[in-house]
């Protein structure tokens, strides 16, 4: 019984210690990043134009989920809340209101399958090369990260990483953000002009 | 976790959002080839951000914004497209072809 408890409390210790998680880090992207290439290729693929937006979902809910995997969480609450709360939400209205046929249909693709083919083949042997020529096997490291952005200093990381995006968007970022908020009612307005019946 | 298993699996969506907007006639599914586009970019920019700094997670929250807005306006255009023609195949708009 000794014996077991005092396993249990080594191996809780080696847990502390080991703050990368990386096995099972590692399994999560693996199993995400295989569900969403198969969620974006149905995507482009599917015959079906509803079924192309539910499986958007799964790739938009991916991205989040490697965000979260990349200790980006305020990323992946935006992420979730915008894409999958309103963006999905909005593709949905649209096939809706262009009344698309809800089964399969057959004119959906274009004769440049070739092309296109062509094109992301080409695309990808290319950035391929050049981010493994570039970063080769770089390690991630969030604890050098982590001091860069002041969370290793007991006294400035109770705002954790949230707090250091509010600092980099009212600080540094503060005239693109206004920017942002410009284009958004611009955008909306014109949505609505364009949309409206008259 | 490596940086480049990230990288990766961005520039694959990256190719196949690329894909999805040559073939698609659909505008609706065109916008969602677009998407996938943007949100490759948009975990690049996260990745970088541990390299470089918090910049990047501030940049991928402005592309978000910016692609709400750009699906506004391209869900309205390709409305009044639908409006006008009965139909959204994209293929069909030459009329700026001389």
């Amino acid at each position: 019984m000794t014996g077991l408890v005092a396993l249990l409390a080594q191996v809780g210790t080696e847990a502390q210690v080991d703050t990368t998680f990386d096995v099972p880090a590692n399994v999560v992207f693996a199993v995400t990043a295989v569900f969403m290439i198969v969620a974006a290729l149905r995507v482009v693929t599917t015959k079906n134009i509803v079924h192309a937006a539910l499986w958007l979902i799964i790739v938009l809910g991916g991205v989040g989920v490697q965000y979260l995997l990349l200790q980006a969480e305020f990323v992946a609450v935006t992420q979730f809340l915008v894409y999958l709360g309103a963006i999905v939400v909005l593709i949905l209205f649209g096939v809706m209101l262009t009344r698309a046929p809800l089964g399969v249909s057959t004119d959906l693709d274009n004769d440049l399958k070739p092309l296109g083919i062509g094109a992301g083949l080409v695309l990808a042997v290319v950035m391929g090369f050049a981010l493994i020529q570039s970063f080769g096997a770089d390690q991630l490291d969030f604890r050098a990260y982590d001091s860069a952005l002041g969370l290793d200093d007991p006294q400035t990381a109770a705002a954790g990483r949230t707090g250091a995006v509010a600092d980099g968007i009212f600080g540094q970022y503060l005239i693109p953000f206004e920017m942002i908020s410009v284009l958004l009612l611009a955008a909306l307005i014109g949505a609505i002009v364009l949309a409206r019946r008259d | 976790m490596l940086l480049n298993q990230f990288l990766l699996l961005s520039a694959i969506l990256f190719c196949i959002g690329v894909y999805g907007v040559i073939v698609r006639r659909n505008g609706v599914l065109v916008l969602m080839s677009i998407e996938i586009i943007l949100n490759a970019v948009n975990i690049n920019l996260v990745v970088f951000s541990t390299y470089w700094g918090i910049g990047g997670q501030v940049f991928a929250l402005f592309i978000i914004s910016i692609a709400a807005a750009e699906v506004g306006v391209g869900l309205a255009i390709v409305l009044l497209i639908y409006r006008n023609r009965r139909s959204i195949d994209i293929d069909e708009l030459d009329e700026l072809k001389g």
